[in-house]
């Protein structure tokens, strides 16, 4: 399973991309691998704020459901709309073309809740 | 009791399990066990189950009357050939189709059904089926909920009162506010009230049926639908009467995003209410809300196409709290029917058959307007119904028809009481000109009693 | 099921796809045109749906059938849903002129067998479960689930308890409860269950309080054992102030030994689909009467059938309902064949049917048991869980390549991965309908699946492989969705 180094990662299994007060924000290879082909992403509108580990949308694969739960706080600023059309991209590339949201930061010092790599890989392999 | 077992393979069974007993298997806690002897019916050999059940027919009195009954339940002609075709076995004892490979059969059917609601529809999609019309307005109305996060609802009160009233209960549920509009004298909902209810974009949808419980013609004009889009509300076109899409323009052309409907009239029986076909179309951005189950075309392993129940993350198995729905069984069976029905018509049978309906129920409008006393209380279009007020208690009215062997229609003063004057009646291509030449005579015998009679 | 090889290629072509112009069937004398009684304005332009004749009507919906297998075409152990033989007097009976073309708004006077029928359904059903009273309003169990949630609201709202949020609901439970819960805006909290596949007393104490609404449970639960504690269990929600609700998915099991009025709950659903041999007709309609407990009854759905001297009536006026659930008063024809199928058992053959689906059921235990592990390997009710962890462990077979090898044997497949706390799980219930030498020939097929999973697990991948088509790309259906045909 790939845990890139120049990422964060959520004990949810989503990692964050930082850049100054911005994050963009997907779910790990490990992740996208439990939960099979992925048919659906609900995510949240632009402009919503949201709430470090709250639920803020849905992955859905063709016979699962998982909430997803952002890592960080703060509003929308985007979010991946070729998702609608190709899903599959979080299968295929979950920290390329397969990103979810982007986010202007809240609190960037919520990143210090986070995972380093080595730690998030740790508990992904368990 | 169809069990196949003799006392040998009882006794075998018992033996290869290590019990002793059957009772042994079923044992539970003193604390819960049975003590008590039971009341229910008694064990009667087949051919007196017939003769009981013939007993109950016979006290079914109203099946012998000439009936102006409608109302949300309609009797139309339903070839034999569906009959004949949806009981086989195959059909009949199929559960869910969970297990795609053997089940192409029903899968492809119900895709065929899809298919047949978005044509007279106009909508984009539409689902498996779900309990009934009056549930189907329910679900419609948490899919516009869904949709706009909204807490509050609109449906006209020239909607059907059961569905109105399944609504409300669904809505009590969620904590969701329902209001009603009112409809004008020509019968129809005033749509200048849609405009304002609608101005202050608090509601999720606005429902209206057409034909509605009235049996007019009941659709947004373009500015009230204009009014309704700026508001950001969904349009819900409710469809009690489904033959009446075989002529009338689709609800997709006035606006509305989700239909909700009842196909009963499309080969399935009245049956003392039930069971019905309820359905759920709707244009493609609701794709992801719309409840129950969607079959779709795929292809196998071996790239021949196939058919497979779609988007089941959406569903109660899967989604549990989090489900678009509680919904698990739908009305496959009766969908079924309705396909069947809709393939044996056609385009040009389901046209005749519509025609019909309205040739009849103009008949059946001028010949009881002509016994005097009697008035059509409304002017606007109507499909296979008509209101026609009697100027007197509806009904004693009605009563005295049931003394002459005929149901007359449904009493409006039951759900609207200032229309206890009024008779909801209803003709489709089964009623005939003796019907509704005895229904006139009867009902100018009813309203002119001579005095001292 | 055997096709020509053309059509194993390309399928059955839609009815959109058959057919001419013209070749319209005559049921109806001629009309006039649409326009004669409407004006243009309200009219549709087109109604582009085909015109086939009536024997390739038949045909086509014939070969459909050939394409479909139901209990009629064999054995059908798909746990939980009860897929017993349906007999066929039911159906007679159902489609009776005196029933199929009663109109619902037939005046109470003209309709007393109707009643009766739906009052002697209801009076056996409250004696058969324990319940003051059954509404058979509900269409399906899903629907009286709702209803009941939606009674426990109301009846809390009554007490001035609307801090009651919370719905119980056990891992093991079908997965209506929860979504039924939520949709009358309640929290579900679930319960996990112990090492024997139960709820316990001590797990269940740990989430009561006084937030505690409804707990909704199963029983026998859905891996078919017995929740032996429930009296105590129901004595703990009852303290806290909550109300038990029973899904009688599994009431197959239990006629004429308990009743969920004796183990302590307030409300109920029975699936007349399951239980009482109503077709499931490839997903519906089903039928769901609803019972409760003396202090509820008021807040049942309306209509109830009630008799009064002697006469039967449909009430509507009950202040205290929760409204109705259905555009009418019940799925009437079910509640037809439900009673006939009454009739032909009376009380001592209905507990002899759960006798003998408890019979089958441990006798396919213990013959699957010899070659498939069994989690919870003890006396079950009418169905059981094994599982095929180890297989997927040694030789990468999945429940899933079990199940489509099944269908190749001419065998429905039973459930598979539920309920969720069972890795690999293959759910199976018998029924009491099947005899004995059909569940040595299935034990027999399983065991043949298995023993080919360890020597050539390829086939089991490949399988099904004597089907009209093979495993299906659910991946695609969802990721492309394509659910109607189009010109």
């Amino acid at each position: 399973m790939a845990v890139p180094e120049d990422l964060l990662y959520s004990k949810e299994h989503e990692w964050v991309r930082l850049d100054g007060d911005s994050a963009t924000i997907g779910i790990t290879d490990y992740a996208q691998n439990a939960l099979g082909d992925i048919v659906y992403v609900e995510l949240p509108r632009v402009g919503a704020k949201i709430e470090q580990f709250g639920n803020v949308g849905v992955i859905e694969s063709v016979k699962a459901v998982s909430d997803l739960f952002t890592p960080m706080s703060g509003e929308v600023v985007a979010i991946n709309d070729g998702l609608e059309n190709d899903p599959a991209a979080v299968n295929r590339e979950p920290y390329g073309a397969g990103w979810l949201l982007k986010l202007h930061l809240s609190k960037p010092d919520e990143r210090n809740n986070l995972l380093a790599p080595a730690e998030y890989d740790k508990i992904a392999a368990e | 009791m169809y069990a196949p077992h003799t006392k040998r393979d009882v006794e075998q069974m018992l033996a290869a399990i290590g019990a002793a007993s059957l009772d042994e298997l079923l044992r539970v806690p003193d604390d819960v066990a049975l003590k008590e002897k039971l009341e229910i019916v008694p064990q009667l050999p087949e051919y007196l189950i017939g003769r009981r059940f013939e007993h109950f027919g016979a006290h079914n009195a109203g099946v012998g009357y000439r009936s102006f009954l409608g109302a949300g339940a309609y009797r139309h002609y339903a070839p034999p050939a569906i009959a004949s075709l949806a009981m086989r076995g195959e059909f009949l004892t199929a559960y869910t189709p969970y297990q795609a490979e053997v089940s192409q059969g029903y899968l492809q059917a119900i895709y065929e059904w899809q298919t047949y609601i978005c044509l007279l529809t106009g909508m984009d999609i539409a689902n498996a089926s779900v309990y009934d019309g009056a549930t189907a307005l329910a679900e419609a109305a948490i899919m516009a909920l869904h949709a706009t996060g909204r807490q509050k609802m609109l449906v006209s009160q020239a909607a059907h009162p059961n569905y109105r009233a399944v609504l409300r209960t669904y809505c009590d549920g969620l904590d969701v506010a329902l209001d009603e509009l009112p409809f004008t004298a020509e019968g129809t909902t005033d749509l200048q009230a849609v405009e304002n209810a609608v101005a202050g974009g608090e509601y999720a949808a606005v429902a209206l049926q057409s034909p509605n419980f009235f049996g007019n013609v009941d659709t947004l004009n373009a500015q009230a639908l204009g009014a309704v889009r700026e508001a950001g509300t969904v349009p819900i076109a409710v469809v009690a009467e489904a033959l009446s899409l075989a002529a009338l323009a689709t609800p997709a052309s006035w606006g509305a995003q989700i239909v909700a409907g009842e196909a009963q009239s499309f080969g399935v029986p009245v049956a003392y209410g039930g069971p019905y076909a309820g359905f759920i179309a709707a244009t493609q951005e609701h794709l992801r809300r719309i409840p129950g189950r969607l079959v779709g075309k795929t292809v196998d392993s071996g790239g021949r196409s196939a058919y497979v129940l779609t988007l089941q993350a959406r569903e109660q198995h899967i989604r549990r709290e989090r489900a678009t729905s509680n919904i698990c069984t739908n009305q496959a069976h009766c969908a079924l029917i309705a396909t069947i029905y809709l393939a044996l018509l056609g385009e040009s049978g389901l046209r005749t058959a519509a025609a019909l309906n309205l040739a009849r129920s103009r008949e059946l409008a001028t010949a009881v307007a002509n016994v005097s006393g009697v008035t059509l209380k409304h002017s606007a279009p109507f499909f296979n119904e008509f209101v026609a007020d009697v100027h007197q208690p509806a009904a004693a009215v009605l009563a005295k028809l049931r003394e002459r062997g005929i149901l007359g229609g449904v009493d409006l003063g039951r759900f609207y009481p200032d229309l206890s004057s009024c008779i909801l009646m209803t003709a489709t291509e089964l009623t005939t000109t003796a019907d509704i030449n005895a229904l006139a005579a009867a009902l100018k015998e009813s309203l002119h009693v001579p005095a001292g009679v | 099921m055997s096709q020509p090889a053309s059509e194993m290629s390309d399928g059955v072509p839609l009815i959109f796809e058959l057919g001419q112009k013209g070749r319209a069937n005559r049921y109806f004398e001629d009309a006039k045109p649409l326009e004669t009684y409407l004006p243009p304005s309200v009219l549709r332009e087109e109604l582009p749906l085909p015109e086939n004749s009536e024997l390739d009507v038949v045909r086509h919906y014939t070969r459909l059938s050939q394409r479909t297998f139901g209990i009629d075409v064999g054995f059908y152990p798909l746990g939980s849903c009860t897929m017993k033989y349906n007999p066929r007097v039911n159906d007679a009976i159902a489609a009776r002129r005196e029933f199929a073309e009663l109109h619902p708004y037939t005046p109470d006077e003209l309709a007393q067998g109707a009643l009766q029928v739906m009052y002697e359904l209801e009076r056996s059903l409250s004696s058969l479960f324990g319940m003051a009273a059954f509404s058979l309003n509900p269409s399906a169990g899903a629907h009286a689930e709702l209803a009941a949630l939606l009674i426990a609201k109301k009846y809390f709202k009554d007490r001035g308890e609307t801090h009651r949020d919370k719905v119980i609901v056990p891992d093991t439970a079908h997965g209506t409860n929860p979504a039924s819960a939520a949709m009358c805006g309640f929290h579900v909290i679930s319960l996990p269950s112990d090492s024997r596949g139960r709820v316990s007393v001590e797990e269940i104490r740990k989430v009561l309080g006084p937030d505690t609404a409804v707990c909704m449970m199963t029983n026998p639960n859905t891996l078919g054992l017995f929740e032996e504690q429930i009296a105590q269990i129901a004595a703990e929600v009852h303290a806290a102030g909550g109300l038990m609700y029973y899904d009688g998915a599994n009431a197959n099991a239990i006629m004429g030994y308990t009743r969920p009025g004796d183990m302590g709950f307030d409300l109920m659903h029975l699936n007349t689909h399951k239980t009482f041999t109503i077709p499931h007709g490839g997903g519906g309609a089903g039928h769901g009467p609803l019972g409760v407990a003396a202090y509820l009854v008021d807040y049942l759905p309306t209509p109830v059938v009630v008799a009064r001297d002697g006469e039967f009536a449909l009430e509507f006026d009950r202040p205290k309902s929760i409204g109705p659930m259905r555009s009418f008063w019940s799925n009437f024809a079910h509640a037809v064949r439900a009673l006939a199928y009454l009739y032909a058992n009376g009380e001592a053959g209905l507990k002899r049917v759960s006798q003998l689906a408890v019979l089958n059921a441990n006798y396919l235990r213990v013959k699957v048991a010899e070659f498939l592990e069994t989690p919870y390997p003890e006396t079950c009710r009418h169905e059981f869980v094994a599982s095929a962890q180890r297989l997927k462990k040694e030789h990468g077979v999945r429940a899933l390549d079990l199940a489509k090898a099944l269908l190749d044997r001419g065998y429905m497949a039973p459930t598979i991965y539920f309920p969720l706390i069972v890795p690999e799980s293959l759910m199976i219930e018998p029924t009491e309908t099947e005899s004995k030498e059909t569940l040595d020939d299935f034990a027999a097929a399983l065991h043949g699946i298995v023993e080919t999973a360890k020597t050539n697990p390829q086939e089991l991948f490949d399988a099904p492989t004597a089907t009209v088509v093979g495993r299906v790309d659910e991946t695609r259906a969802a990721r492309q969705p394509d659910l109607r045909w189009r010109a």
